[in-house]
């Protein structure tokens, strides 16, 4: 079972160079087939996966350069997991959106691997290797099948998270120079008492935030966000809130909290305000947006910010409760499946919109309902998720948050709560735009729902449902992860 | 709504709440075509959302408290003695934020700004979410987890009792007063709903639990008839909405107008016969025992006389006088609309006997008490009192509309006034202009904060970084390659020179020896 993840990320990389061979015709049906195939090797993975034993499974050891401490180790636990089997389920979802040129569905298929790979790697160089490797086909897929300002908006976003990516870097060269390894497992053993010491310890604290800041994003590292998202095609842009977003938080999850619980329980007070004015100002901010893509870039912001309210309610007190604990943990790990699930389906929706009229300015439309009641019906889903009506995923996580983080910090949880609002407002102005109203010109033509899309959209907003109704079947798959790294963080 | 009745769980409870919510929110904006309705759709959704964002912390609150959001668990559960005790002096913050929640539900002042908006519904809507389910959410809520609200008393009274007697006495007054001044047969009603749930809630802040959720069901009966009846005049006058060109239509729609008039006497609180009677009449001796104070108990008083008045208006204008504009071709509605009317004022009038203070099993069952039969019960000073109120409120509407025709004898009377309470006290105007307008500058602050302060701080470092590489740059050419051009331009230049002399001319060698033998010779000489 072990080679389950090498299988999963060579196969998109095969996949990419048959794209590449094969005819221009087919691009897309060998992408699709490819990234179905990768899909049944997770549902494999999950299906051998033991969700009540404790640590790595499916490990895989190989010696790649020891002169440096670069191990080939690769292995799962139940946040891999789910975000592998987050990643099956968006890029697929993606591929649906539109129909691009041959060259897209190569750097798609590439990125997929590379997210594989990070979400699996559990050495540090091995896991930045594919962690730039990801940055790369965004920033060509943005720059070469964005839309317009595609060159600047691709240029910062690249530049940004590569800035970050070498703070990082050097950080964990410090370090490594210091603890000579590079294994995440003996890193996280280390770090409960103290990594690193004196002034060392907090230029490779801010290094490693710094990176995982941008990439979440955390307010106010965040405005290359809107700008890419707003730039990416449908299918880049579902990729980069889905998945890409995800990595960061990975990162938080992975190596910020285990290497660094003491400094990072020293600044979290700060780091609580950061995470509130992510959830407060992005959620004004997308009020403020009359681009639909715009609009949800910017929650998506926010909804990571609920994210990262979690994590560091978690570690803004030593003597948390661990049942407390265990809620914000959860409730971060749910998060980031269902904020994957409904903001992808949402850039997907936009896209269609888009598709449909040309442009994606909130005034360009009105009175769709009338016209395409299905677009509207299975879009009004998505949205009322993404604002966290009980009975959809959204409310899910959530609710386990602030659960946790209100014990913890109530304060600031308080504050954040007021995001809850900010978001109905914007969605339902979004909706009164869109979906109310007289029929528009513009949209009389409109057609509603293709066989297709429904094929796309169904499945997806009855997931929704499931999450909703039954969050229990994706808990279960990271209980056990959860129990332990509260022990580890307790 | 079932969900919410019957949940044994906050969480559940909230969950169906907020699924009630939302099927108003999508009742509400029912004529998707129509701006007025969306924009109605939204306020309400927004407005109650408020609340609710309190009622989440409440949960979270008392969660994190007691451990447990079960109302009851054999022993264990949130609202018994165990969890009220874990909950000590917070129970007092736990229950004004549930308050919240119910203060947007049950469209309690300053929250019932999207209740009279709702009206943008169908009609039958609006006699569901406004007689029988949504909006008797919050007063169901308050009742349900009266535990935490009087956990602590000294008397019967608590601080979150108190405010939830004042927030209730302030809605049921100024609602009844803003119905007085309205020209919308929906919207009187609208906030004829409104004032009823504050005196509901008064009846729960004072301690008359049962008499607040007797009243809660009856009020569920009269008003359901109430909006059907207006349904049906609205369609009998060929959608017209406006009392005041109406009139005279008692005898056009004989059956809307006995249900009418049934479900009007209900709602004053004709005694004997209606329901609203009993009920209310229970609540203003639950008020006349509150011991803070006696205020509110005499302000309610004046709130059943308003009710009896606006409702008066309101029959005196739609169903007798003249027949106006909208009148003239009105025709009874057909019996599938009628019927309902006829159920409901059945009901009306049956469920004053369950309601009886002679045999009062249902108060008894939830106040948890044995039923006991007593004739006696029905002549009491109270009677006699709510009596002679309701006649006075019957009696002065009869006395100011009769023969008024179309305009407002109070408007004639009071113009400022009544222009200040047709316009709803201007407090959506008032909301626009504060709330809203802070909330939207906020939103554009933030985008433009983002715009040019955050990004502009990052464009910065991408400035400075672009200046630090032109420096290099410049000090590359300027400093560095300049020295190695000179450099090897000295070196060409000698280069060219000394090639210059290597010309491959004999002459020239010969004469440069010649020279140089010279040159030695004198040298030479000049030695020697």
């Amino acid at each position: 079972m072990a080679h389950l993840i090498t299988g999963l990320i060579f196969l998109p990389i095969l996949g990419a160079l048959f794209v590449g061979a094969l005819p221009r015709l087919l691009a897309r049906a060998v992408a699709l087939g490819c990234s179905f195939m990768t899909a049944l090797l997770a549902g494999a993975m999950w299906y051998h996966f033991d969700a009540s034993a404790v640590g790595l499974q499916m490990v895989q050891r190989h010696v790649w350069i020891p002169a440096i401490g670069a191990q080939g180790l690769l292995g799962a636990d139940g946040l891999s997991l789910l975000l592998v089997l987050l990643t099956s389920l968006v890029f697929p979802f993606a591929f649906f959106a539109g129909r691009m040129s041959r060259g897209f569905y190569v750097l798609m298929l590439v990125m997929q691997a590379a997210l594989y790979g990070t979400f699996t790697a559990q050495n540090f160089i091995l896991w930045f290797l594919f962690y730039e490797m990801s940055l790369i086909p965004a920033f060509l897929l943005i720059k070469v099948w964005g839309g317009e300002k595609r060159d600047r908006a691709a240029t910062k976003f690249f530049l940004y998270t590569f800035l970050g990516s070498v703070a990082m870097l050097l950080s964990f060269l410090g370090i490594y120079f210091v603890r000579g390894t590079f294994d995440f497992a003996e890193l996280t053993a280390l770090g409960k008492g103290g990594l690193l010491t004196g002034n060392l310890r907090w230029f490779a604290f801010a290094g490693i935030f710094l990176g995982l800041a941008v990439k979440v994003p955390l307010f106010p590292f965040h405005t290359w966000l809107p700008d890419a998202y707003e730039a990416a095609p449908t299918g880049t842009a579902m990729v980069l809130t889905g998945i890409l977003s995800k990595m960061g938080v990975y990162g938080f999850i992975r190596l910020l909290l285990p290497l660094f619980p003491n400094e990072i329980r020293i600044v979290g007070p700060w780091l609580l305000g950061l995470a509130v004015c992510s959830i407060v100002f992005a959620s004004l901010a997308a009020w403020a947006q009359s681009d639909l893509k715009r609009m949800v870039a910017y929650l998506s912001v926010n909804h990571l910010g609920y994210c990262m309210l979690g994590l560091f309610a978690i570690t803004a007190t030593s003597t948390a409760p661990v049942a407390e604990v265990q809620a914000a943990l959860s409730g971060v790990f749910l998060q980031i499946f269902n904020h994957g699930l409904t903001a992808a389906a949402l850039f997907y929706f936009v896209g269609l919109l888009e598709e449909r009229r040309g442009t994606r300015g909130l005034n360009d439309f009105g009175g769709l309902m009338q016209r395409t009641p299905l677009l509207c019906g299975w879009m009004s889903v998505a949205m009322f998720s993404s604002l966290g009506l009980p009975g959809l995923n959204g409310f899910v996580g959530e609710f386990l948050i602030f659960k946790g983080s209100f014990a913890l910090a109530a304060g600031y949880t308080a504050l954040a709560v007021l995001g809850l609002l900010i978001t109905a407002i914007v969605f339902l102005r979004a909706m009164q735009f869109l979906f109310s109203g007289p029929l528009a010109e513009s949209c009389a033509t409109f057609p509603d729902l293709r066989l297709d899309e429904k094929w796309v959209v169904v499945p997806v907003a009855l997931l929704m449902f499931a999450v909703g109704i039954f969050p229990q079947f994706i808990l279960n798959l990271f209980n056990s992860t959860v129990v332990q790294m509260t022990r580890l963080l307790g | 709504m079932l969900g919410v009745v019957i949940a044994n769980s906050l969480l559940l409870l909230f969950v169906c709440w907020e699924l009630v919510g939302l099927a108003s929110y999508l009742l509400i904006g029912f004529w998707i075509h129509r701006p007025s309705a969306a924009a109605a759709a939204k306020k309400a959704f927004i407005t109650t959302r408020i609340g609710d964002i309190g009622f989440f912390l409440a949960i979270l609150w008392l969660y994190g408290r007691s451990g447990t959001l079960l109302f009851y668990d054999g022993g264990n559960g949130a609202l018994e003695k165990a969890g009220l005790v874990s909950l000590g002096a917070s129970a007092t913050f736990v229950a004004l934020l549930i308050f919240c929640g119910a203060v947007g539900k049950s469209g309690q002042f300053p929250l019932h700004v999207w209740l009279p908006d709702a009206m943008e519904g169908p009609t039958p809507v609006s006699a569901l979410i406004h007689a029988a389910t949504m909006v008797a959410a919050g007063v169901f809520l308050v009742a349900r987890v009266y535990p935490i609200f009087s956990s602590g008393a000294i008397n019967g009274v608590t601080a979150p009792l108190t405010v939830v007697v004042w927030i209730g006495v302030v809605t049921a007054l100024i609602s009844a007063l803003i119905a007085l001044a309205q020209a919308d047969i929906k919207r009187i009603l609208a906030y004829s709903t409104v004032s009823q749930l504050g005196l509901m809630m008064v009846s729960l802040g004072v301690g008359g639990v049962a008499a607040g959720i007797m009243h809660l069901l009856a009020h569920g009966f009269f008003k359901a008839l109430l909006f059907l009846g207006s349904g049906s005049i609205i369609h009998g006058c060929h959608e017209e909405q406006d009392i005041r060109r109406m009139g005279g239509l008692r005898g056009l729609m004989p059956v809307t107008f006995l249900t009418y008039a049934i479900g009007m006497m209900a709602l004053s609180g004709v005694p004997l016969f209606f329901s609203g009677a009993w009920t209310k009449e229970e609540i203003l001796h639950a008020t006349s025992l509150w011991s803070p104070s006696r205020v509110p108990h005499y302000l309610m008083l004046a709130g059943v006389v308003l009710t009896a008045l606006y409702m008066t208006r309101q029959m005196v204008y739609v169903f007798f006088g003249e027949r106006r504009a909208a009148a003239q071709h009105a025709h009874e509605s057909p019996p599938v609309m009628t019927g309902p009317l006829v159920v409901l004022a059945f009901c009306a009038i049956i469920f004053s006997v369950v309601l009886t203070p002679a045999w009062p099993w249902l108060h008894d069952y939830l106040s948890g008490e044995r039923a006991h039969y007593d004739l006696s019960q029905l002549i009491q000073p109270g009677l006699y009192l709510a009596l002679a109120l309701v006649a006075l409120g019957i009696g002065l509407g009869v006395l100011f509309y009769r023969g008024s025709g179309a305009s407002d004898p109070l408007e004639h009377a009071q113009p400022a006034l009544f222009r200040f309470l047709a316009n709803r006290m201007w407090l959506d105007e008032f909301y626009d202009g504060t709330i809203l307008l802070f909330a939207r500058f906020a939103a554009r602050l933030s985008d433009f904060l983002d715009r040019y302060f955050w990004d502009g701080l990052v464009r910065l470092f991408a400035g400075i970084g672009q200046l630090f590489a032109g420096l290099t740059k410049s000090f590359d050419e300027r400093a560095i390659n300049a020295g190695v051009n000179d450099a090897t331009g000295a070196a060409r230049g000698l280069g060219r020179v000394l090639s210059g002399w290597q010309s491959g001319q004999v002459q020239t060698y010969l004469s440069a020896i010649a020279l140089g033998m010279l040159a030695l010779l004198l040298f030479y000489a000049w030695l020697t």
